[in-house]
């Protein structure tokens, strides 16, 4: 796996994920060639950073000053009018233990908790299982694995209101395919059982494209030679996948997951157009929360909407960090 | 062997057609008359159909289609004006201190999007950037530059060093090589960017219903989240403009597949 393909390298860098959190592979293929080369002259050191410093101002403009606002108003006691006359109190870790003393926070938490684990669990079971059924190569199998790829081009909202409109509860054709057998009405939007399991099917549908292109280029990188020489040892289909496979996928795999782990965590369009996070609080994932505290609220609490945003921040950097760690440790042995 | 090739495929066009059912049901919605829209079991195909709902669109919904092509195209400028001389450095050039950047930039796409629109509108309120399409587009691009960099820095790595120095030999600065050698054999790069920073562009629902509510050119996605709050009874009208928003993303895919294919062997050939 080491010696990645170019094919799959620029599959992989193609292969955008949702939101734009690019694959991390390419710098670590970079990497390599710039040990050896020698460090440049002075001259050409600052057209490099000529050539770099417009990014690096984006980012500190774009990037680093709405963090650093985001951080300040989640210290502070902000309204919409201390927005405009910009005395707002300190307020220091009040708006945290606010949150964190919230009814909110627990449902917020664990249903967070629960959306990110089931969609990353079943998008990549369900792509995983394709890209295995599609490397077979059959009849048609290129076009067929393009069309899958539209779920995940649409529009989130045009997703989002397609989904909702066949959840519906009376007219939905969803509870008309399950009245056929003989299945009661289910109260997919509006009801807090299903809320959120709502919301998980539209979610997953949207993810399985990624995970299926990631780990259909996986395979792709694995030398054919491989399955042949397991099959003339006498493999099954079987054995071939879950002995040669399966370990091969190991990085491809991780690296699937963190992404769809990140992205994830910052899903809000769904929900919203959905369930804007209700009934209640049964669909309420900490990014809803986040927006209901400040932009959808009549009375907007920008203060404590920073505070729950940077919590999510925290959440995502602290997995990001145990991926790194992991990697290291497999690498290492 | 033949015969078991056949039955994959029969199973690969079964799955599909569960995959895009979806799909399949926002463009039958679309075209069902607003009477038959509550009936049980819904039609499965437009018996009676109707072109009401997209009149409705193309009465209703024509600027807003022009706004997000507005600022989709926006957003691609900005992007590929940043993303292009950066990756070339990072690929390149390396700087000192070019691994924080890459390291940053990967940071960078962590941050949840409502995080960051708060950021933006409360530097927008003060500086005057809300409602604006402007305002929309900068926010734009900050889903799309870190991707957009690192596509191109992973392919301007693999353009050969030999081409670029023939470059300097023949007496060619840096900016000079840059736009004319990188930039054109980087054509592929420059189209995936653009594909993705403008389909997500197109896509954004978050920035622009948190900076342009009260904007005067307002993208289709807040065009068609107004229709799901106000009439809640034209479900076809609603579709019918899910429909025409998906067009682009369709249309681009069909067109730019090719160019991401030949980035695909064109960079293959190289290594």
């Amino acid at each position: 796996m080491k010696a990645m393909t170019a094919e799959q390298s620029r599959v992989r860098s193609a292969a955008r994920h949702r939101d734009g959190a690019a694959p991390a592979a390419p710098s670590r293929g970079r990497r390599q060639p710039r040990a050896r080369r020698p460090r440049l002259p002075r001259g050409a050191q600052w057209a490099a950073w000529g050539f770099i410093a417009p990014v690096v101002g984006y980012l500190g403009l774009f990037y680093a000053y709405p963090l650093y606002r985001n951080i300040d108003l989640s210290v502070r006691s902000y309204t919409v009018t201390s927005f405009v006359s910009g005395n707002a109190p300190f307020a220091g870790f009040g708006n945290y233990a606010g949150i964190f003393e919230s009814p909110t926070f627990a449902p917020a938490l664990l249903n967070t908790a629960a959306f990110v684990f089931v969609s990353i669990a079943l998008q990549f079971a369900i792509g995983l299982a394709l890209a295995v059924f599609f490397h077979r190569n059959f009849r048609l199998s290129g076009l067929l694995r393009a069309l899958f790829l539209v779920p995940w081009l649409l529009p989130l909202l045009v997703s989002a209101s397609t989904w909702s409109w066949m959840l519906n509860s009376d007219s939905g054709i969803v509870n008309a395919f399950l009245q056929a057998f003989g299945i009661g009405q289910v109260d997919w939007l509006t009801s807090p059982t299903w809320s959120l399991v709502a919301v998980l099917i539209a979610n997953i549908w949207i993810g399985i494209p990624f995970n299926l292109v990631i780990m259909y280029s996986g395979l792709q990188s694995i030398p054919v030679d491989i399955f042949e020489a397991a099959s003339i040892d006498g493999a099954g289909g079987w054995q071939r996948f879950w002995r040669i496979a399966f370990p091969l996928l190991r990085p491809v795999s991780a690296i699937t997951l963190l992404l769809g782990f990140v992205y994830t965590l910052k899903v809000f369009d769904i929900i919203w157009i959905m369930t804007k996070g209700g009934p209640a609080t049964s669909s309420t994932t900490l990014a809803i929360w986040s927006y209901q505290l400040s932009f959808g609220s009549l009375l907007p609490d920008f203060s404590s909407a920073a505070a729950v945003g940077n919590v999510l921040i925290v959440i995502a950097v602290i997995f990001a960090f145990i991926y790194v760690r992991a990697r290291h440790r497999l690498e290492s042995t | 062997m033949r015969r078991r090739a056949w039955w994959l495929t029969a199973v690969g066009v079964v799955l599909t057609a569960i995959m895009l059912f979806p799909v399949y049901w926002m463009v039958n919605v679309s075209l069902t008359q607003t009477s038959d829209m509550r009936k049980s079991p819904p039609n499965l195909i437009p018996v009676d159909g109707t072109l009401a709902g997209y009149t409705v669109v193309l009465r209703q919904q024509l600027p807003y289609l022009g706004t997000s092509l507005l600022i989709g195209i926006g957003t691609v400028l900005v992007t590929l004006v940043l993303a292009a001389p950066a990756g070339y450095s990072l690929a390149k050039l390396r700087p000192r201190g070019g691994g924080a950047v890459s390291l940053l930039l990967l940071v960078a796409q962590m941050i949840p999007a409502i995080v960051m629109a708060m950021g933006f509108y409360a530097t927008y309120i003060k500086i005057g950037l809300l409602d604006s399409a402007w305002g929309l587009i900068l926010a734009d691009s900050t889903i799309a530059v870190p991707f957009g960099v690192l596509i191109f820095s992973a392919f301007m790595s693999r353009i050969p060093d030999e081409l670029l120095q023939a470059a300097r030999i023949d007496g060619a600065g840096t900016l000079r090589t840059f736009a004319s050698i990188v930039l054109p054999v980087s054509r592929n790069a420059i189209i995936t960017v653009s594909l993705f920073a403008f389909l997500w562009a197109w896509s954004d629902f978050l920035f622009a219903n948190t900076l342009d509510k009260g904007g005067s050119l307002q993208p289709i996605t807040l065009g068609i989240y107004a229709y799901i709050g106000n009439n809640n009874q034209q479900w076809n009208a609603i579709m019918a403009t899910a429909v025409v928003a998906s067009v682009p993303a369709a249309v681009l895919l069909v067109l730019a597949q090719r160019y991401v294919a030949a980035g695909v062997t064109s960079g293959a050939v190289k290594d």
